[in-house]
């Protein structure tokens, strides 16, 4: 595994929404082919900060944004070309699963038709690629014409997951995307995220420490809109510098 | 203490009973009034066969002669051109109101057509002899080469689709608000264009919910009477074109019943044509309900 120049750089990252200030002043790294996880308690502005790196935020009128965010040295923040090839570079997966309103092959097929891959070869081998990789295949691979609402909730996840992935990201954002699962779904998901590190820059959202402890190779501490502290997960979680960071640990999770 | 005990709970025990028979009447009230009317034009089937009533033309009351057929499809007409007309006027506004517009038009525009859903039938019936009649007559025949009163079916329909647009645009407009917001940030972060989500994931999403709204303002519409009498000129004769005058079955109604009673049997047929149209309404609404539940399993 390499651990090359960061992937993403945020630097004097400034987020309001309707004159709320939710992130503040954010400077951050986010090194390649490593699972960072953002933590801290509920309404510190971790998902804003999530949204902000896949321009979803664009999609609050309220929402203003200042600094700049580079991935791969280019800034995307303020980049005025098409948001659709940014959103494209990161996959999200969110707190619970939201299918598109198909079938389960068109689930996975879609982003590949919209981006212009219409050859039913094509379309027939990269589903089954990307229903393995998320550990899905055995499980569907007979009922792929069903409505992707039929599968259970840790299924619908991994389809999701797999949906993602299809349109070829370097990055995975990940928003609690274990909170509306069982423990066992849960587990899958993780070890899928071990397993795809290899290949992608992972950015992982929650509140869960233990899920912190398990995944982190970096772990950002969030509270308040700010970055409080981030380091190796062994240093944070063994040394916390802060009061906030004590707090939360000992409160636990 | 037992007293009082027993005084609430012999209370709930009667309000409770109340509410029931409340329930009970609002769910027989279509069973009595479609038994009603089926009574009522029962005498009919001496002489007639349900054929002969449903699917002739040839309607001379005091000759006895009552064919429905260009009532019928004069209604069928004008509904549903007036729903080719809301229909999509509805779908593109509620969704420029909701996934394009900002916050305060849409709050401009709900009492707005709150306004519009409240202005009485008749209005909308002196509106259309206002305007549409003479807009169709004057400006939009003439473009196919017809010179007529303009009062027609297809003023029917215009006017009947103003009057159906509020309704429908309120129920879509719920509909597309209702679709959670991660759907949409799903369908952008895959790479969609806002058009290819709005297109191919929240229309799609929102199917049923639409296909119900159009259902819905399809029986509204169906039964719509005053409004559409005043402008659609009422000859009772097979519709053969949008601005020839039709003579829907709810005009029908209002127009003679009380007056004709005079000629036997009128009064049985008229019954028999509100039998007709509420059959006709109420096919229309379990359709657009089967057609849910069939597309929501299918999702």
């Amino acid at each position: 595994m390499k651990a090359s120049g960061p992937k993403i750089r945020i630097s004097h990252l400034s987020i309001t929404i309707g004159g709320k200030a939710v992130l503040k002043d954010i400077n951050l790294q986010i090194p390649e082919h490593q699972i960072t996880v953002i933590l801290g308690p509920s309404g510190c502005g971790k998902t804003t900060l999530l949204k902000s790196l896949n321009r979803l935020i664009d999609l609050n009128h309220q929402a203003k944004a200042e600094g700049e965010i580079f991935i791969d040295g280019q800034e995307i923040l303020h980049d005025t070309r098409d948001v659709t090839k940014i959103r494209k570079k990161m996959g999200l997966l969110s707190q619970r699963p939201y299918p598109l309103p198909m079938n389960i092959y068109n689930n996975i097929a879609f982003g590949l038709r919209i981006s212009g891959r219409k050859q039913k070869r094509i379309l027939d081998r990269r589903v089954e690629h990307y229903l393995r990789l998320a550990h899905l295949w055995e499980e569907v691979c007979d009922r792929l014409r069903d409505p992707a609402s039929a599968l259970s909730i840790g299924q619908q996840q991994r389809l999701c997951l797999a949906r993602g992935l299809a349109v070829d990201p370097d990055i995975i954002l990940a928003d609690e995307p274990t909170s509306a699962l069982d423990p066992v779904s849960s587990k899958i998901i993780e070890d899928l995220f071990r397993e795809m590190k290899k290949q992608y820059t992972i950015i992982l959202v929650t509140h869960v420490l233990r899920q912190a402890i398990r995944l982190a190779d970096h772990v950002v501490f969030m509270s308040e809109g700010e970055v409080v502290e981030q380091g190796s997960p062994q240093n944070l979680f063994s040394n916390p510098q802060t009061a906030q960071l004590r707090a939360y640990l000992t409160e636990g999770n | 203490m037992g007293v009082f005990y027993l005084k609430r709970h012999l209370r709930s025990k009667i309000h409770h009973g109340w509410m029931l028979v409340c329930l009970v009447l609002v769910l027989l009230m279509p069973l009595i009034i479609g038994f009603g009317l089926t009574f009522k034009s029962g005498m009919l089937f001496q002489e007639r066969s349900l054929g002969e009533l449903l699917f002739t033309t040839d309607w001379r009351p005091v000759a006895g002669k009552f064919g429905l057929l260009p009532f019928i499809l004069s209604s069928l007409w004008v509904t549903i051109l007036a729903i080719l007309i809301a229909a999509p006027i509805c779908l593109l506004t509620a969704i420029h109101l909701t996934q394009y517009a900002k916050k305060w038009v849409l709050k401009l525009m709900h009492p707005v057509i709150d306004i519009l859903a409240g202005i009485p039938s008749v209005i909308f019936g002196v509106w259309g002899i206002l305007i549409i009649v003479p807009l169709v007559s004057r400006y939009i025949a003439p473009v196919f080469d017809k010179h007529v009163t303009g009062f027609s079916i297809l003023s029917g329909a215009i006017v009947l689709a103003v009057m159906i647009i509020p309704f429908i645009l309120n129920i879509l407009i719920e509909v597309f608000r209702a679709l959670p917001d991660e759907l949409t940030e799903a369908s952008l972060s895959l790479g969609a264009s806002k058009w290819q989500t709005i297109k191919y994931v929240l229309v799609k999403r929102a199917f049923p919910a639409i296909v119900s709204a159009f259902g819905l303002g399809l029986s509204r519409a169906f039964g719509e009477t005053i409004a559409i009498l005043m402008v659609v000129g009422n000859v009772p004769r097979m519709p053969t074109g949008v601005f020839q005058p039709g003579y829907p079955l709810p005009a029908l109604i209002a127009n003679n019943y009380g007056e004709m009673m005079s000629v036997p049997l009128y009064d049985a047929v008229l019954m028999f044509a509100a039998l007709v149209l509420f059959i006709i309404v109420t096919l229309f609404n379990l359709t657009s309900r089967m057609a849910i539940i069939r597309l929501e399993r299918n999702q």
